[in-house]
């Protein structure tokens, strides 16, 4: 089942053209990681993608509910109301946390649950300490974030987004401010869901992650997909241009 | 007249003293926060019409307003001024300007907010009022709460500016007892009360500081 469809993309800022007729789609149980140069509109179509942005012109749905439709040349959202549903479907995960520094840790995690969703908070608390062990922070409960190292606070966030139960979880560089230590804890937290089946998209500077972890891998430049296919298959690319970005990387790591 | 008798009449000064101070309080600071919205409203008229609104009540003197205020009614209106509502321009007067400072003191914090806290309760489905007064302006007052402490000090003592329509407050009451019983005293006496009144404020914000610095 298609959970994520996004079509035909095309967004600028200011004159500057991100994305230039993007189009891509997750099926359910799928690992999907995005990589590419900076600037190459990787983050804007995740962006996009989470309603962050809007599209200025392209469909996008979540299991086949149109979030945005394009309708002569520029996408039409849907209305409040019914984005507000569709903003169920997914959770994202930010580059930098995002945390809200005021709460402690399980009230980052359990507050949307309980106020969102309006769901029984004695309920929601268990299933939140529930998913604190499997991220390794059980004793990290009544912690605020300020006390908690990067790769914690990745790993609350990580859960902050799980309890809201989302039928596809987003990853906008996770890794990306974290040192090299802290970078293979959330490695490893993804690549546990990833067993488990969780759908995903991640965008990632991660190569060896990328490979090891994904269905599928894309590679973008220059607001357009150069290449869309297996790790194996792009990581052997002839394409010019994916051997350019990749050689880097291959110098990069001996 | 004895000093038990002079410290009497203080102390009803003193009361009504801490009671425009409480009461403009209570008005200027959720009127400042309306004040600082419409200040950074997307709509041109109401962000004009906000900036003209803090531009003029900073750039007029306190004292000038109070008076408008007290004679404005009379003067424009024709109606005629009561002795109750006396104490009504005190506090009418000393809200709507304090909200104009507050206002300010709101916009910077709100706008020092980062943009990721905001797309994390969107992410998350919070309602845009339910991210206001969840997440953004909890961490709102921790910002100002130094430049609030500053505006809150200021008032103790501008509450004093009520004498210029011979309001009876703390003031007011101290320079005519000093007036009739040619004694520095009762000066003495209104010096020490807005000292301790100003120490007391500014320990109970520090506290309240303290309370908050749980997180950073």
């Amino acid at each position: 089942m298609k959970l994520l469809e996004m079509n035909h993309v095309k967004k600028s800022f200011d004159g500057n053209v991100v994305l230039k007729n993007i189009s891509l789609s997750v099926e359910e149980g799928e690992v999907v990681s995005i990589i590419g140069p900076s600037g190459s509109g990787k983050s804007t179509l995740l962006r996009c993608a989470t309603l962050l942005e809007t599209m200025d012109d392209g469909d996008l749905y979540y299991l086949n509910e149109a979030a945005a439709v394009s309708e002569g040349g520029r996408s039409v959202y849907a209305s409040g109301s019914k984005l507000k549903t569709i903003e169920r479907q997914f959770g994202l995960v930010f580059q930098n946390f995002n945390l809200f520094p005021h709460y402690s840790v399980l009230k980052n995690i359990t507050d949307a649950p309980i106020h969102v969703q309006k769901r029984e908070k004695k309920e929601v608390i268990e299933e939140a300490r529930v998913l604190l062990e499997k991220m390794g922070l059980s004793d990290r409960a009544d912690y605020y974030p300020c006390q908690l190292s990067g790769g914690q606070q990745q790993r609350v966030s990580i859960a902050r987004a799980l309890a809201m139960n989302p039928k596809i979880l987003f990853f906008d560089e996770p890794t990306s401010a974290l040192d090299p230590e802290l970078t293979g804890e959330i490695l490893k937290v993804i690549t546990d869901l990833a067993k488990e089946k969780m759908t995903m998209v991640i965008v990632t500077h991660e190569m060896n992650f990328a490979k090891e972890v994904s269905d599928r891998m894309i590679f973008m430049d220059k607001g357009v997909i150069v290449e869309e296919t297996t790790p194996e298959e792009l990581f052997a690319s002839t394409n010019q241009r994916t051997r350019e970005f990749l050689g880097k990387y291959h110098i990069l790591n001996g | 007249m004895n000093l038990q008798v002079m410290m009497q009449q203080l102390a009803g000064g003193m009361l009504t003293t801490v009671q425009i101070f409480v009461l403009t309080l209570l008005f200027s600071l959720p009127l400042g926060l309306c004040i600082s919205f419409g200040r950074m409203s997307g709509n041109i008229v109401l962000r004009g019409f906000a900036k003209l609104y803090i531009s003029i009540m900073r750039g007029t003197p306190l004292m000038l307003q109070l008076l408008v205020v007290y004679f404005g009614p009379y003067y424009i209106f024709g109606i005629g001024i009561t002795s109750a509502y006396r104490a009504y321009a005190v506090v009418i007067a000393f809200a709507i300007n304090y909200a104009a400072y507050f206002a300010e003191i709101y916009r910077g914090g709100i706008e020092s907010m980062p943009k990721g806290q905001y797309e994390a309760a969107k992410v998350l489905g919070y309602t845009k009022t339910q991210t206001f007064f969840k997440i953004i302006f909890p961490q709102v007052i921790k910002r100002i709460l130094p430049s609030v402490t500053n505006e809150v000090i200021t008032l103790v003592k501008d509450t004093s500016l009520a004498f210029s329509i011979a309001y009876a407050e703390m003031f007011t009451t101290a320079k005519a007892i000093a007036a009739s019983q040619k004694s520095m005293v009762p000066f003495i006496a209104a010096a020490i009360f807005y000292y301790v009144f100003n120490f007391i404020v500014a320990a109970l914000m520090e506290f309240w500081e303290k309370k908050m610095s749980y997180y950073s």
